[in-house]
């Protein structure tokens, strides 16, 4: 599988690599996939009063595309709004990492994941998902 | 020590200098047709490859006669398989038996032939990797007219019994085909006592050219084949088309030494192959896919739990290995060898094959051991799996979304 410079930089220092912990209030925590397919992908997001994104963190089994995906989208979703992050699409994902045809998926992983954490977290708060 | 270190000898090999040195002056100097009858371009290079017939028969206690010269394992396999089914399946029956973890090339025309109104029974194989004898007998039928099971496995390298295989295929009158591309030069072929019929080889997985393989074909008792290539026919009828004279002679050559040094090689790899095992039975949480007693010296197919194979392979990238992970190939799945044997997808998506060989040191195996350590620890340290598995979580017992 040949990747571009960006997938290898993502893979190579990954961002935001570790864990929250996911009994705290502030913290919406989205775990996507399985085992079974090869890819599953854990997003954290921290988020502060006023609604914004303050600190996010992953953690990610799966191939070189799945953990650049993730890794990006920590980098996304920081300093912005939970309402926003939740319009993040794959297809940027995908696009900002010329992502091959046949590793679309782990950028809707990636797109799955954020909305799992979003959810997560406006459930903690009695917010409709 | 030179990087990357190529540790996938059994997708390939290096053409042996030895090997090299004699097929150049075929290209050249001797580029006579062997099938030229008229005049000494013809007869020299009719010599050449006659010399390499028996130098590949001499490796499997053949006679000359019962080699025929193809492309590679591939079509031998193919020749071997649809060439005995349809020769054999107008009298004895339409029915044949394979085993699940055979190579494509021999799982893909026993599809073609289940296509053509044949059945097929597809043999389980047990955890080890080995098949289940008992089970075998079983399988056999009145009907049944062709086995085909492989010598060494491709992928983890075990050692299927071919010679009780073929004992109970001669009981019941049933024609025994065997794929041994992986097993030339690890472990000894005597075809003098080896109750088979049909044994197909290739010459790049023994340090000879790409290109080139043969089929061996009983005289006595004879096996009959329905020819898959129609021209001049070339090889007794069984393949025609022109002989290349420099990949034959290769493959002599390469055969020639396989017999030559194999025990002395086998040893030595064996040495570093268990060094290897040594060192990777330290990283907890790893599992040796297949038996590993009769299995080739070279092989060692290992699961790290909670690590995907394919970014194992991307951090690893001094290393040229091969992974059993969906994400290596164009299709989805996880290798179907592993889940055969009952692998679970994730450790199938976990695996990586490393198979040693002529050009291996130690120093390569120390290297690699030391990047694997440290890549494996890395990944798991990003691996949610393996912080739930920390944790004391069941993993088999979560609820996961597949997609």
């Amino acid at each position: 599988m040949s990747y571009s410079a960006k997938v290898i930089d993502h893979y190579e220092n990954p961002r935001n690599v570790g864990s929250f912990d996911q009994n705290d209030e502030n913290v919406g925590t989205g775990m996507v996939g399985a085992p079974a397919c090869g890819d599953v992908m854990k997003l954290q997001i921290q988020v502060g009063k006023d609604g914004v994104i303050e600190d996010a963190r992953f953690k990610t089994y799966g191939c070189g595309s799945a953990i650049a995906s993730s890794s990006l989208l920590t980098e996304w979703v920081k300093g912005k709004t939970v309402e926003e992050a939740m319009t993040i699409k794959n297809t940027q994902i995908a696009e900002e990492l010329a992502l091959p045809p046949v590793k679309i998926h782990c950028s809707v992983l990636a797109e799955d994941a954020i909305k799992a954490a979003v959810a997560d977290y406006r459930k903690k708060h009695g917010e409709p998902v | 020590m030179q990087l990357p270190i190529y540790l996938d000898y059994s997708a390939t090999t290096p053409v042996d200098p030895r090997v090299a040195e004699k097929m150049i002056p075929y290209l050249s100097a001797h580029f006579g047709n062997p099938a030229s009858r008229s005049h000494g371009f013809g007869w020299e290079a009719e010599a050449a490859v006659e010399k390499a017939r028996a130098q590949v028969a001499d490796l499997i206690g053949a006679d000359p006669k019962e080699i025929v010269w193809t492309s590679g394992a591939t079509e031998s396999n193919n020749l071997a398989i649809k060439g005995a089914a349809h020769f054999y399946g107008r009298d004895k029956g339409k029915h044949l038996i394979t085993v699940k973890t055979e190579h494509k090339a021999v799982l893909d025309p026993m599809r073609e032939l289940e296509r053509q109104g044949y059945q097929v029974t597809w043999l389980d194989v047990r955890e080890n990797g080995l098949i289940d004898l008992e089970a075998f007998r079983e399988a056999l039928t009145p009907d049944t007219a062709l086995v085909s099971i492989m010598l060494v496995n491709n992928e983890i390298g075990v050692i299927q019994p071919i010679a009780e295989i073929g004992a109970l295929c001669r009981e019941k009158g049933v024609i025994f085909h065997v794929d041994a591309a992986q097993a030339t030069g690890k472990v000894a072929i005597d075809l003098k006592t080896l109750p088979v019929d049909l044994m197909s080889f290739s010459a790049h997985k023994t340090y000879g050219p790409k290109g080139i393989g043969a089929l061996y074909v009983r005289r006595k008792p004879r096996v009959r084949l329905e020819a898959q290539m129609h021209g001049g026919g070339h090889e007794r009828g069984f393949r025609s088309g022109t002989l290349a004279p420099h990949q034959i002679v290769g493959m002599g050559e390469a055969f020639a030494l396989a017999g030559a040094e194999m025990a002395t090689e086998n040893e030595r790899i064996a040495r570093l192959r268990d060094r290897l095992y040594a060192g990777l039975s330290g990283i907890e949480a790893t599992y040796v896919n297949g038996d590993l007693e009769a299995r080739v010296a070279h092989n060692l197919n290992v699961s790290f739990a909670y690590v995907e194979g394919e970014s194992l392979i991307m951090a690893i990238k001094d290393l040229a290995v091969s992974s059993g992970s969906a994400c290596t190939s164009a299709s989805l799945e996880p290798s179907y060898v592993l889940r055969a044997l009952g692998r679970s997808d994730e450790l199938a998506h976990s695996s990586i094959r490393f198979s040693l060989g002529r050009f291996t040191s130690e120093e390569d195996i120390d290297y690699a051991l030391s990047l694997l350590r440290q890549k494996v620890a890395k990944l798991r340290d990003m691996s949610p799996l393996w912080e739930m598995a920390q944790a004391g979580i069941d993993l088999d017992k979560v609820q996961w979304a597949a997609h």
